[in-house]
């Protein structure tokens, strides 16, 4: 058990911090973290070799598709451009602020597995492979989502360069 | 210079950092030529930049009293004494009900040994399967350990049964005691933490073959036959049905080449 201690605390901000990203919601993401640990505790034995980190965002990706799709099955849908950027900043200042929250509020337009995988790898530093064992898919698959991900918010931000979203949002 | 073209796997692969430095420099040369490509590229590591800055606080706040991981672990450890008891009546439950199914296929075959096969590995299934402490001995890192150990035992080659395919993985196994000598027990789980154990010994009689025999009761089902010798029978909480196609898997494996 020390030795999980030692392996598993460092990465629980990682975790709060995907699992937030993508449930756009603080008190769920802290739950569905919460969930993830207690069954990284009780799995500790059954882990295969490979990267603990992979391990547990694998766990955590798990139970948070699980809650998506009981979400969309009772009918409800994951808050899209409205509350969530209020508590996903805090610390930035006013216009930096901004910036942050136009760029998550059209992360969250993505669809939800291209976020997932620009996450993975691109905030959290998951090796391509890694991102693939986490996801469950070919490492192709992981590529091909990626470029669809970057590419599509490449258009979101070009159409509104995050400047304009500032002077505009001042006004109000 | 022969150099491999510059693929879109590269590009990113180059956002990310994740390029070996000679590839990175190949890369860097190629934007340099290409403005229009270096332009995209500026705009995805851009993203990143801004996705990093954005959700950095998240990492920096206090973790809150239930992530405390030494807390979680130990509630768990204080969890046992109604745990506990919570997995004795299931065991008890659990063989019960094995027990009951492993009478009826006493009643209908009896003869060649597949009955006494199943209730063994009622047994087995019922104490190693609620474990969650230690329910295999040899973990599946180490499966040629594993392989040689049990064919030494078994007197003849046992192969592992992969059901990968049918989305378990192998835990591990090992060696349990029946009153017809030393049987190999290998466990599997998926991702819903459901979980199948294999039970597998040379059998008495050394019957060749037989069909495979369905056996259920309550929520347990299983299913015995042997082949070249080795009897074999797995069970698990699962239906009937979901079992048949994985049964079939481990027989289609075990069958000699």
């Amino acid at each position: 058990m020390k030795d999980m201690l030692v392996q598993v605390e460092p990465l629980i901000p990682a975790l709060r911090r995907y699992a937030r990203a993508l449930m756009r919601d603080r008190a769920a993401a802290d739950d569905l973290v919460q969930d993830c640990l207690e069954r990284a505790v009780s799995r500790w034995h059954q882990r295969r070799d490979g990267s603990v980190r992979a391990w547990l965002f694998t766990i955590l990706h798990n139970l948070a598709i699980t809650q998506f799709r009981q979400a969309t099955a009772r009918g409800r849908h994951m808050p899209i451009d409205d509350a969530g950027e209020q508590e996903l900043v805090s610390a930035a200042a006013q216009e930096q602020r901004l910036i942050y929250r136009d760029v998550l509020s059209k992360l969250a337009r993505l669809p939800e597995e291209q976020r997932a995988v620009l996450l993975l790898v691109a905030v959290e530093d998951l090796s391509y492979a890694d991102a693939a064992k986490v996801l469950g898919v070919p490492v192709g698959t992981v590529m091909s989502r990626l470029s669809r991900a970057r590419e599509r918010l490449q258009q979101e931000m070009d159409a509104v360069g995050p400047r304009n979203v500032v002077a505009l949002r001042s006004l109000k | 210079m022969n150099q491999r073209p510059i693929t879109e796997d590269d590009l990113h692969a180059y956002v990310d950092q994740a390029l070996e430095p000679e590839r990175r420099a190949e890369v860097a040369s190629y934007l340099d030529e290409h403005p229009d490509v270096a332009n995209r590229v500026a705009g995805f590591a851009n993203q990143r930049e801004q996705l990093r800055g954005a959700l950095a606080s998240i990492a920096d706040e206090p973790l809150p009293v239930e992530l405390n991981l030494p807390h979680i672990i130990e509630s768990r450890k204080r969890r046992p004494l109604w745990a506990w008891r919570a997995i004795a009546a299931m065991l008890l439950l659990g063989i019960g009900g094995l027990g009951g199914w492993t009478m009826r296929s006493v009643l209908q075959d009896g003869s060649n040994g597949l009955s006494a096969l199943a209730q063994e590995a009622a047994y087995t299934y019922g104490v190693y399967a609620p474990d969650r402490v230690r329910p295999v001995e040899i973990r599946a890192s180490d499966s040629a350990e594993l392989t040689q150990w049990i064919s030494n035992r078994l007197k003849q080659p046992v192969r592992v049964p992969d059901l990968s395919v049918s989305g378990y993985r192998l835990m591990g196994g090992r060696l349990v005691a029946t009153s017809h000598g030393p049987a190999a027990m290998f466990m599997y789980d998926d991702d819903r933490g459901n979980r199948l154990v294999v039970l597998t010994r040379p059998m008495i009689n050394r019957n060749q073959g037989t069909p495979m025999m369905p056996q259920s009761s309550g929520d347990v089902a299983g299913f015995a036959w042997i082949e070249d010798g080795l009897g074999y029978t797995l069970v698990g909480q699962l239906p009937t049905d979901t079992l048949k196609p994985i049964a079939n898997e481990i027989r289609k494996q075990s069958r000699p080449i």
